[in-house]
């Protein structure tokens, strides 16, 4: 397991997980081994999700060793105290109720109860006063994504630079969703009427898979976002392209395709950067082409996908708020031919 | 029906006679539907629950059929939508509570000595409110119209712009009406085991099931008015516009979510406490021996019931409030575990220090603790805020709560079914058959509900219809589906032991467990009056001590047989003194009535018919006015009752 370190306080000791290493080793196979391409929470990629996991294994042993003990008793009374006797005995050994049920717990629970403390104070910290900032709003049922200061937008699609803590800030269109990126940081709900605040710090470069976490509605199924964890440089090249217009159509086939968007109905809805289609209903796409799925996790970013979700996003993603469009059969690959080639 | 009826040493056939002409009900179609016998209805709420935990099942099997594979096109969004939401919603309040009151209903007049609950005729009421409160919400499900924002209903998304059509006025309505049902029986339950025990019968004598369905009633009547004023404040914004809710009007959703786990964390409690009770109630007969820690126990039961009341915000963790109010939760919510855990080591020690008895009863309640103790140490975790913003909302916590309400709950109800049926049918079960359907319910739910743990870590998100193949989650979910096929077959196993038991069963004796509470002290099935002669109680384990017994049988008096009328004994709430002798109300058609009333004006209310609403509500205060007239009685009637 790839285990990221805090940089931000690199002379803290992290509890070392080796101990007991053959159990250990046994765990975390079964545990993390097993789990595939998944967004893992124990498969860490910054500073908040490290924490969680870290507590969590914390958790997982003293849980495992109480559970063990009960298990002990248990299986005991099965095996030693089974009897055809039927006369009715007493005693009341009290104490040892209070010990094993009681005294011991509290025990456990005040030293856990300490560290979760010590954990949410160290979430609660929050990124520096000049951090990078990033607006993200939830909608039914994708993430709008802003950056303060340009005008730009894109969405489903976050990107962070590495090895520094990037403050979120996270509103609603609509009705509650919850804002959790398992290898990076836990949950934040988006409270309609209100702003709230995280952040995001990753260790690794790489892409984090982030995912609607409050139900909310027919679509709250597909609602996923990537969050891209890269060098500064390519984070602030990201910044640029959100703030420059959209790529200008290079063919005549992606210039048919742009009048089409622009003229057609695609345009009350969305907006493409430098166009004159500035909707704000649907997702800004103007760097669609670039994107990871189409409909917030719901297909892969094809031709083939992209061509069905504009004739029908019904049988796609059914209840979407997108309804099926009317495009001429002849537009239709002059349209998919523009939108993929916005990178 | 058993009659091998041998002629109670204490009372004489003369008063066998007169106590069978006043309490017994000939069937017929009109006592079906008058009866106030609290043994009749406490087995019709267990029957009416069981189905719709059927039901509520049903929906369960849809869901993890269409989850079994990744993208599956089995269920459409909004019809899983609707699945998951009254799977949750009937599990908790159509099933989980009434099943509970139902054991409480038949059990807790035979435990503590008395003929019938308080006040039978509202327990009367409180069935058909919960019946036709069922059917209400269920009804809406072939329709396209079931309720589909999740149990918890959050606002905005249940509000009329989000959610239009009936969905939530369903859910609204429906709730507002099921909880007269579970507030009467709440009521009803407190004043009987303080006013109806029978004599001797102190606090300290009380049986732990009864403490625990009482302490039970208490937290309903606290905890449900928070949920009954967020769902009339809900049905007023949907329907007549106005803006609780409303962020844009300022209102505040928050609101929403604070009023519903002031009531809703109490009510795992509400769920869990009545089965620890079952889980008191029958651990002695297969382990020889009281349970270990009696005071203990109840002060556990009581704090709970206490501290639960301040737990509620570890359900919003995640919303961003301050983080010194997360701490006194966080604290709270850690609390709270201890007690759980004083019950749980007092039950290990008592099965340490008996001699077990293993059969399918205590097999359940083995299952109970593995199963809960799972559940109970994943929900200390959910206590540490920190944690909880990482796996809450995921199927981790799916695979807690599962493992707090199955083991929690549906472990010690069917421990209590294999314990009550001889009782209640007057049959016993099958014993083979019964330990099939434990492995195969035990085996199930640890099959289904283990890997939930995983996918939750793996970050799957909970209530989502379906998921791509691409992070890895399906071969968990596979699994958890597997699983939940295995647990359904269990509990197939147990319908049909039931029916088989009433159908082919050998009759059951009196008292086949040699249990230690007074309805062993019964027939089997209890006649109409429960006990001939009321017992005087001298112990806590009254069918264990020889002077309670004999207080039914050869010490018999006849200020306890009671024979001139419907009657039982009132007695001091601490001390059980006897007080005084009270009249029973006769079977009523009015509880039907009212209940009915009732129906048609939430009907109303549901279409928007207000004239028709007006007219309901017009005929429930006349039928309740009708209720409590006062009966025309002879003066040395009344004063009989003195």
């Amino acid at each position: 397991m790839d285990r990221a370190h805090d940089l931000e306080h690199p002379g803290r000791r992290r509890p070392s997980r080796r101990v007991g290493p053959a159990l250990v080793v046994a765990a975390v196979l079964t545990l993390a081994g097993c789990s595939g391409g998944s967004p893992s929470t124990l498969d860490p990629g910054g500073t908040g999700a490290a924490r969680i996991a870290d507590l969590w294994w914390v958790l997982f042993w003293i849980s495992a060793a109480v559970f063990a003990e009960v298990m002990v008793l248990l299986v005991w009374a099965l095996v030693f105290r089974r009897g055809r006797d039927t006369r009715v005995r007493h005693g009341q050994p009290l104490r040892f109720v209070a010990i094993a049920g009681a005294g011991v717990p509290l025990v456990i629970l005040v030293v856990v109860y300490a560290l979760g403390l010590r954990d949410l104070a160290a979430l609660g910290a929050g990124p520096g006063r000049d951090a990078p900032t990033i607006e993200v709003t939830g909608h039914k049922w994708w993430w709008e994504v802003r950056v303060p200061g340009i005008d730009g937008a894109t969405a489903n699609e976050l990107h962070i630079p590495v090895g520094e803590r990037v403050r979120v800030r996270l509103r609603t269109a609509d009705v509650l969703h919850s804002f959790w990126v398992p290898q990076l940081m836990p949950k934040t709900d988006l409270i309609a009427g209100e702003m709230r605040e995280t952040w995001l710090h990753a260790e690794r470069a790489g892409t984090y898979r982030g995912q609607c976490a409050e139900y909310c509605g027919t679509q709250h199924a597909h609602m996923a976002l990537q969050v891209i964890a890269e060098p500064r440089s390519q984070f602030e090249a990201w910044l640029a392209r959100l703030a420059a217009p959209a790529r200008q159509p290079t063919t005549e086939a992606e210039r048919r395709g742009q009048q089409a968007f622009v003229q057609g109905s695609c345009a009350g809805c969305h907006a493409i950067r430098g166009t004159g289609a500035d909707a704000r209903v649907g997702p800004d796409l103007s760097d669609v082409g670039s994107r990871w799925s189409i409909g917030a996790g719901a297909v892969p970013n094809d031709a083939g996908h992209l061509g069905g979700w504009i004739v029908n996003p019904q049988t796609v993603k059914p209840g979407s708020y997108m309804p099926p469009q009317p495009v001429d059969a002849q537009r239709l690959p002059d349209l998919i031919a523009y939108l993929r080639s916005l990178e | 029906m058993s009659t091998t009826t041998a002629p109670s040493p204490g009372a004489g056939q003369e008063d066998l006679a007169r106590l069978e002409a006043h309490w017994g009900e000939r069937a017929s179609l009109r006592s079906w539907f008058s009866t106030v016998d609290h043994k009749r209805i406490g087995r019709r709420y267990l029957v009416t629950a069981s189905l719709f935990f059927v039901l509520a099942g049903t929906s369960a099997l849809a869901m993890r059929t269409q989850l079994a594979r990744p993208e599956s096109n089995l269920l459409s969004p909004e019809e899983y939508n609707q699945l998951f939401t009254m799977h949750g919603t009937a599990m908790i309040f159509l099933f989980a509570t009434p099943m509970l009151f139902g054991f409480g209903n038949y059990l807790v007049p035979l435990m503590i000595g008395s003929r019938d609950m308080a006040f039978p005729k509202l327990n009367a009421f409180g069935y058909w409110v919960f019946l036709f409160a069922g059917l209400f919400m269920w009804a809406s499900l072939p329709f396209g119209a079931a309720p589909n924002g999740g149990w918890f209903a959050y606002v905005p998304l249940t509000d009329d712009r989000n959610t239009p059509g009936l969905h939530m006025d369903v859910y609204t309505l429906g709730l507002l009406f099921l909880g007269i049902a579970t507030t009467a029986g709440s009521i009803n339950f407190i004043v009987t085991a303080l006013k109806l025990r029978a004599p001797g019968m102190s606090l300290n004598r009380v049986p732990l099931f009864v403490w625990a369905i009482v302490a039970t009633a208490f937290m309903v009547i606290f905890a449900l008015p928070a949920l009954n004023l967020d769902n009339a404040m809900l049905f007023l914004d949907r329907r007549f516009g106005t803006h609780f809710f409303d962020p844009e009007a300022a209102g505040n959703v928050l609101l929403w979510q604070h009023l519903f786990w002031i009531f809703g964390h109490p009510d795992v409690y509400i769920i869990v406490m009545p089965a620890l009770g079952i889980v008191s109630a029958v651990l002695p007969a297969f382990t020889r021996r009281g349970v270990v820690g009696y005071v203990l126990i109840v002060l556990a039961i009581v704090s709970i019931a206490i501290i639960s009341f301040g737990v509620w915000v570890h359900h919003m963790f995640a919303t961003g409030l301050p983080h010194l109010s997360y701490s006194f939760f966080s604290a709270a919510s850690t609390i709270i575990t201890i007690p759980s855990g004083i019950q749980i080591f007092a039950w290990l020690a008592t099965m340490m220090l008996g001699r077990l008895v293993v059969r399918v009863p205590l097999l359940f309640l083995v299952g109970f603790i593995v199963t809960f103790v799972l559940g109970g140490l994943t929900g200390a975790m959910f206590a540490l805020t920190a944690f909880d913003q990482q796996v809450t909302d995921s199927y981790f916590v799916v695979a807690h709560f599962h493992y707090v309400l199955i083991g929690g709950a549906v472990f010690p109800i069917l421990a209590a079914i294999y314990y009550w049926l001889p009782k209640m049918t007057g049959r016993m079960y099958h014993e083979g058959l019964g330990k099939w359907a434990f492995w195969l319910f035990f085996t199930g739910m640890q099959v289904a509900f283990f890997p939930m743990h995983l996918s939750g870590l793996f970050g799957m998100p909970r209530r989502v219809y379906t998921y791509r193949d691409e992070p890895g989650w399906d071969v968990w979910n596979m699994v958890s589906t597997i699983g939940a096929y295995i647990l359904a077959v269990g509990l197939l196993l147990v319908l049909i032991g039931v029916v088989h038991a009433i159908r082919r069963g050998r009759p059951a004796p009196p008292d086949p467990w040699c249990g230690d509470t007074l309805e062993w002290s019964t027939e089997s099935p209890p006649r109409p009056y429960n006990f001939p002669v009321l017992p005087q109680v001298h112990s806590l384990h009254p069918t264990w001590d020889q002077p309670s017994r004999s207080s039914m049988a050869e010490d018999a008096t006849p200020d306890r047989i009671l024979a001139d009328g419907r009657r039982t004994l009132f007695t001091s709430e601490l001390d059980g003194r006897r007080e005084r002798v009270v009249e029973m109300p006769e079977a009523s058609l009015q509880p039907l009535l009212l209940a009915l009333a009732m129906l048609v004006f939430f009907t109303a209310m549901l279409f928007a018919w207000y004239p028709f609403a007006v007219a309901a509500a017009v005929a429930v205060a006349v039928i309740i006015a009708w209720w409590l007239w006062p009966p025309r009685r002879p003066e040395e009637e009344l004063g009989v009752a003195r």
